[in-house]
């Protein structure tokens, strides 16, 4: 009897337990599921529907009749004010949107670890850092964001090309304005962490600072940062939105979500589909992301898990 | 609270100076200035004379600090000037906006009141709607309310203000024609009718603005009734036979609103800037719109001091919201 019961009850590692009380959060199990469809929308669809997004017809007469076309068959949702599919469109700029919520939000958190690691272990460089994180958060930053796509934008594409320029700028700024949380919260678990025993003895054999932070430190820390990551990509896919539809994001043959909505914007009245579905999919997709980490949350905090 | 209320009054000019620094220098050492905009058909000593007429020729430093004494001096002179008919400015030479030659103070100040009813009304009903549903959904945890009250949060903050935004235009001002689509900021309150036109301009913007802030806040609130609800003195009013409304709203509620007073207070600045955003969909002629204007035309006078003075209202609001905490929670004292 007892044998059975050990049998069934297979033990679970840590990352079993968070998984077992993340599936206990409905709502985020189903962002879960909303989240991987999208991806798979964006990330597989255009290997199945096969139009290139920035396809014009060169033939005018053609290209004319293409234009403004509503839902059919050979375009799902119709084409655009050039005869472009929005279906490839969509799908194109739903992997260019996840993108640069990803890769900022990639770059937010290694700035801020890095500042909250090291604000926190190293007392010495503390208070400035700290100054540094308060200074950031004072500043106003979607005028800066603003300002800085406006002033750099061209040069950088001259530098590096259009798309990977504009790209590497609007990931760039992003994350060099959105850091400071992660920061602050790393900083706060690192402070706590410093005077834990396993520290103080892997101190005692004489492990050198940097070990200590990457072996017994940063593992701690990881839980904290994972939820502000997950929350960091929704802000970050919010942000680049914004800077499209001010316009001052990515160039109009490089379809983001929010530039599909801007350009939809002209035409609302006769075309609102096309402001509809851009809206929807970023609105969906920040709703499962934030979801999402609110269930990790729960789910990494021992204190709830398992109630 | 005195001594305190000081020492963060005299850390925040560092940190302003610093801040102004930031702006400045990015805002001016950017590649993308408006020297190199003019054309090359203009002969180099009509250019060399178009670029010292905007006071672009000094050097880097110079110009800071002229700005400095500009913003911190020369215009709030002017403003005393304005306000009591004296002559204190004597006629020193102000922040000139390089788009409309006109000084960037009087601009802001005509952009403004527009910024301010439209925000500050949505700010106001963001609170009042956010409120009790915070408080009741506290009090009723993980009923249907509570659920209803967690996913409008979520989408509240999820939903981008802009798609919000033009999805209450198409429905109620194309397809229902209800409300105008475009804000007249010309329109003046004279008599009923144009009372009306104001309230019926002003309900698409205020609602988008309303539902965003009331979303986070709701949660802040909703999270700071919960945690009171489990304290021993929530216990000893109820065992001693007190109304169950009289121990929410009067014990529990004061204890409450403390952190959610300061969470209003921080919040305001970054609505300023998400006032851009709902500026840009409705037309509104604010301050929001005059930087996004000033920005695309490389007008930086303007845009060097319409960002720092929204920096200006960030520190002075997380003063204000320091300052309060001392005064409404006895257990935080400074000093």
């Amino acid at each position: 009897m007892t044998d059975t019961t050990i049998q069934t009850d297979k033990p679970r590692g840590p990352w079993g337990d968070v998984w077992a009380q993340f599936r206990k959060h409905k709502g985020a199990m189903a962002a879960l599921v909303m989240l991987g469809t999208l991806a798979v929308f964006c990330l597989i669809g255009p290997l199945v529907w096969r139009i290139d997004p920035n396809f014009i017809e060169t033939d005018t007469v053609k290209m004319f009749k293409m234009r403004n076309q509503g839902p059919s068959f050979a375009h799902p949702l119709g084409t655009d004010q050039l005869g472009r599919d929005m279906l490839a469109r969509m799908m194109f700029g739903g992997r260019i949107s996840l993108a640069v919520g990803t890769v900022a939000m990639l770059v937010a958190i290694f700035i801020g670890t890095t500042v909250g690691v090291l604000a926190g272990y190293f007392r010495r460089i503390d208070g400035l850092l700290m100054r540094l994180t308060d200074l950031f958060l004072a500043l106003p930053l979607l005028p800066l964001l603003l300002v800085m796509m406006f002033l750099f934008r061209d040069t950088v594409a001259g530098i590096l090309g259009p798309r990977l320029g504009t790209f590497l700028l609007i990931v760039m700024a992003i994350g060099l304005t959105s850091w400071m949380h992660a920061a602050r919260i790393v900083r706060g678990e690192v402070l706590a962490l410093k005077e834990r025993e396993f520290v103080l003895a892997a101190r005692s054999i004489g492990t050198p600072s940097r070990r200590i932070i990457i072996r017994h430190i940063l593992p701690n820390v990881l839980s904290p940062v994972l939820v502000a990551a997950t929350l960091g990509i929704a802000a970050a896919i919010i942000t680049e939105s914004v800077l499209s539809f001010l316009g001052l994001g990515f160039p109009p043959d490089f379809p983001t979500w929010g530039r599909l909505l801007y350009d939809g914007i002209a035409e609302i009245r006769t075309y609102p589909e096309r402001v509809i579905w851009p809206g929807i999919a970023i609105s969906l997709t920040v709703l499962s992301v934030n979801y999402i980490g609110d269930g990790l949350r729960d789910a990494l905090d021992p204190r709830i898990r398992g109630r | 609270m005195l001594s305190f209320t000081l020492r963060r009054l005299l850390t925040a000019i560092p940190t302003l100076l610093l801040i102004s620094l930031v702006i400045f220098l990015l805002v001016d050492l950017a590649p993308g200035s408006p020297m190199s905009d003019i054309p090359l058909t203009v002969p180099p000593e009509v250019r060399q004379k178009m670029i010292a007429a905007m006071g672009a020729d000094q050097p880097v430093f110079v110009r800071y600090l002229l700005w400095l004494k500009q913003f911190f001096w020369v215009e709030p002179l002017y403003g005393i000037d304005a306000l009591f008919g004296t002559d204190f400015a004597q006629g020193a030479q102000r922040i000139i906006s390089w788009q409309s030659k006109a000084p960037v103070f009087q601009i802001i100040g005509e952009r403004l009141p527009q910024t301010l009813t439209v925000v500050g009304t949505a700010y106001l009903i963001g609170v009042l709607i956010a409120l009790p549903i915070g408080i009741y959904s506290a009090y009723r945890q993980y009923s249907w309310f509570d659920q209803a009250g967690t996913f409008f949060a979520m989408a509240g903050f999820s939903v981008p203000t802009f798609f919000t935004g033009n999805v209450l235009i198409l429905i109620f001002a194309v397809n229902l024609g209800w409300f105008p689509t475009i804000y007249d900021t010309n329109l003046e309150v004279v008599d009923w009718a144009s009372f009306k036109a104001m309230l019926a301009q002003m309900a698409l913007p205020v609602t988008v603005l309303a539902l965003f802030n009331a979303a986070e806040i709701s949660r802040y609130t909703r999270s700071s009734v919960l945690e009171n609800l489990g304290q021993d003195y929530v216990r000893t009013a109820r065992a001693k036979g007190m109304g169950e409304g009289k121990v929410v709203l009067k014990h529990v509620l004061r204890n409450s609103l403390i952190p959610v007073v300061t969470v209003i207070a921080l919040g305001l600045p970054t609505v300023f800037g998400g006032a851009i955003v709902t500026e840009q969909i409705f037309k509104i002629n604010g301050i929001g719109a005059a930087l996004i204007g000033a920005i695309h035309v490389s007008d930086l006078p303007t845009v060097q001091t319409v960002t720092f003075i929204f920096a200006v209202l960030i520190v002075m609001f997380n003063l204000i919201a320091d300052i309060l905490y001392g005064i409404l929670d006895p257990r935080i004292r400074y000093d």
